[in-house]
């Protein structure tokens, strides 16, 4: 009886999304009365300080750093079975969803996916977003093996004790029947699923050349820049920074929405955040409604005009 | 080539959501149902793409009652060849996955697509455990596809950017934004669908492993608080002292 927690590695350094899995992993196996294990595949730079969110082994299995779900699966079964592992947690990220429901079949485990509570009761009650953020459902798992991916931005990380060394663990590597060709991800941005601090802009900006001062109060704040649908199908902006239902769903601490009235497809995509701002001129735009504040008003006036008040906030915090 | 796509009926995106039986239950009155987004615009059409292409058959997959036919039919219209109802309520992925896997084992396709996920439980689960069952590869949130002979070129959304990488078929896919666009059944269409058969078959068994026991409504939004656009520094102070966010 053990917690196991695939640490994803996916651009060869552990980032949030696996800090985040084994900081909910640890207190997931505080609750149960057992240890929190980490697991790392392929190249994994810091995989030492997995150690610091409670992780208190963290082993890596050798294998290509290309991802294949059906490979990776394949290690990660094998690696619950060889630490005695009875929960297996994912990130609720790219590589997390592709995996989690392979190994719930593997383990003959019972899933719930995007969970944001640690399991509760004899019975493993865990939280989850329902129907696209316009409800919660309560999950128990019958199964005496339990997979579950965690929903970002939700456990923050918390240093708990020191870096562990990394021991490596032995499973027979299957051969992959996928041929990774080439990844592109932007350098020096946070991912938006990952993102904190999201400025996002819809249709209200005119036109792609206006973006300069979207670009601006996200470089103030170290804000990920985020897009509505009409925006990213016009080619204004890539297709990676569309956020909705049908782009990237969201769940940042401060989302501001500059120019986007909020259609229900939208709202699906962020609704989750913390704290929502829009800034938009029409007053009767439905995403007021969904708002914690809300600036009624032409953008082209006072976006500038928070850029100027967020960099003298900013200066003064220094 | 056989293609196999398995559709899920979902509540319009508008719906309001409602619960019953002392929160115990979803409340389906007065709910009006499509399909899927993900498994109609994008699943479906790029499977009908590639039957154009190629050749072959485009093979509707659902599970659920026979209520459910509407939307099985408005996929027959939009131009898939025939198919198959698992005569059942989809009552978790894992059962669900499992009649897919039954299905498509027996039947041998090249390739079973899905969409990348429902918009009402949002879990991102069926595909994977379908691929899992069937011992085959699985490329998820697939933006864009070529085929050449029985190998697809695929990239894959991953976070902050894309993915290119090639497999050979059999396989899974599940379909995300990019795949392909929209289409409306014309009146051909419609007039064609009702006379494609539809296979309706018994479920294979299968345990649900989880179960919901409650559910909940999001805490109201205490109201929007209006700023005045001429005051952006009191926007940032109450971000700061009053969401504490920044």
């Amino acid at each position: 009886m053990a917690v196991l927690v695939y640490a994803e590695s996916l651009t060869g350094s552990i980032k949030k999304a696996a800090i985040e899995a084994v900081t909910y992993g640890n207190l997931t196996a505080q609750s149960l009365g057992t240890e929190c294990i980490a697991l790392t595949i392929g190249t994994a730079e810091g995989a030492a300080s997995l150690g610091q969110y409670g992780a208190a082994k963290v082993y890596n299995v050798a294998a290509s750093d290309d991802f294949d779900a059906q490979v990776y699966a394949q290690i990660i079964s094998e690696a619950a079975t060889q630490v005695g592992a009875d929960v297996v947690v994912f990130a609720h990220s790219s590589s997390g969803k592709s995996l989690a429901g392979r190994v719930a079949v593997r383990t003959k485990a019972g899933l719930v996916s995007s969970v944001i509570s640690v399991p509760e009761g004899d019975q493993f009650t865990v939280k989850k977003g329902v129907f696209s953020g316009k409800g919660f459902a309560s999950y128990e798992i019958t199964a005496d093996k339990k997979v579950l991916t965690i929903a970002g931005n939700t456990f923050p990380p918390q240093v708990v004790a020191q870096d562990v060394a990394v021991e490596a663990l032995n499973i027979n590597v299957p051969t992959s029947k996928v041929k990774v060709l080439s990844k592109s991800t932007v350098d020096g941005v946070v991912p938006l699923p990952e993102a904190e601090l999201v400025v996002s802009a819809g249709r209200g900006m005119k036109g792609p050349e206006n973006w300069g001062i979207i670009e601006e109060m996200a470089g103030i704040l170290g804000a990920t820049t985020a897009c509505s649908r009409p925006v990213a199908d016009v080619h204004w902006r890539p297709h990676h920074e569309h956020v909705g239902q049908t782009g990237v769903a969201i769940r940042p601490t401060l989302y501001i929405a500059v120019g986007i009235s909020g259609a229900i497809q939208h709202l699906a995509g962020v609704n989750q955040s913390k704290v929502i701002v829009v800034i938009n001129k029409d007053p009767e735009a439905p995403f007021f409604k969904a708002a914690d504040y809300g600036v009624v008003g032409d953008l082209f006036d006072v976006v500038p005009r928070l850029n100027q008040a967020l960099k003298k906030f900013k200066e003064s915090q220094n | 080539m056989k293609l196999l796509v398995c559709v899920s009926q979902t509540p319009d995106t508008t719906t309001k959501i409602k619960f019953a039986n002392g929160d115990t239950e979803f409340d389906t009155n007065g709910v009006q149902f499509i399909m899927n987004p993900y498994d109609e615009w994008y699943a479906l059409v790029r499977a009908l793409e590639l039957k154009e292409q190629v050749g072959g058959t485009v093979t509707l997959f659902h599970v659920g009652p026979k209520a459910n036919e509407t939307v099985i039919r408005k996929g027959l219209a939009i131009g898939a060849d025939n198919a198959v109802r698992v005569d059942a309520e989809a009552t978790s992925a894992m059962f669900t996955a499992a009649q897919i896997a039954s299905y498509a084992q027996s039947e041998g396709y090249d390739m079973v697509f899905l969409g990348k996920e429902t918009i009402d439980y949002n879990g991102s689960e069926v595909a994977a455990m379908t691929a899992e069952m069937l011992d085959m590869p699985f490329i998820s949130y697939a933006t864009k596809m070529d085929v050449n002979g029985t190998t697809a070129t695929i990239n894959r959304d991953i976070e902050g950017g894309m993915e290119t990488l090639e497999v050979d078929a059999p396989f899974v896919l599940s379909c995300a934004k990019g795949m392909a666009e929209q289409r409306i059944p014309n009146m051909r269409g419609i007039m064609m669908a009702k006379r494609k058969p539809i296979n309706v078959i018994p479920a294979v068994e299968s345990a649900d492993l989880v179960k919901v026991t409650k559910y909940e409504y999001p805490a109201a939004k205490s109201g929007v608080k209006l700023i005045d656009p001429e005051n952006m520094e009191e926007l940032v102070n109450l971000l700061h002292n009053e969401a504490k966010v920044i």
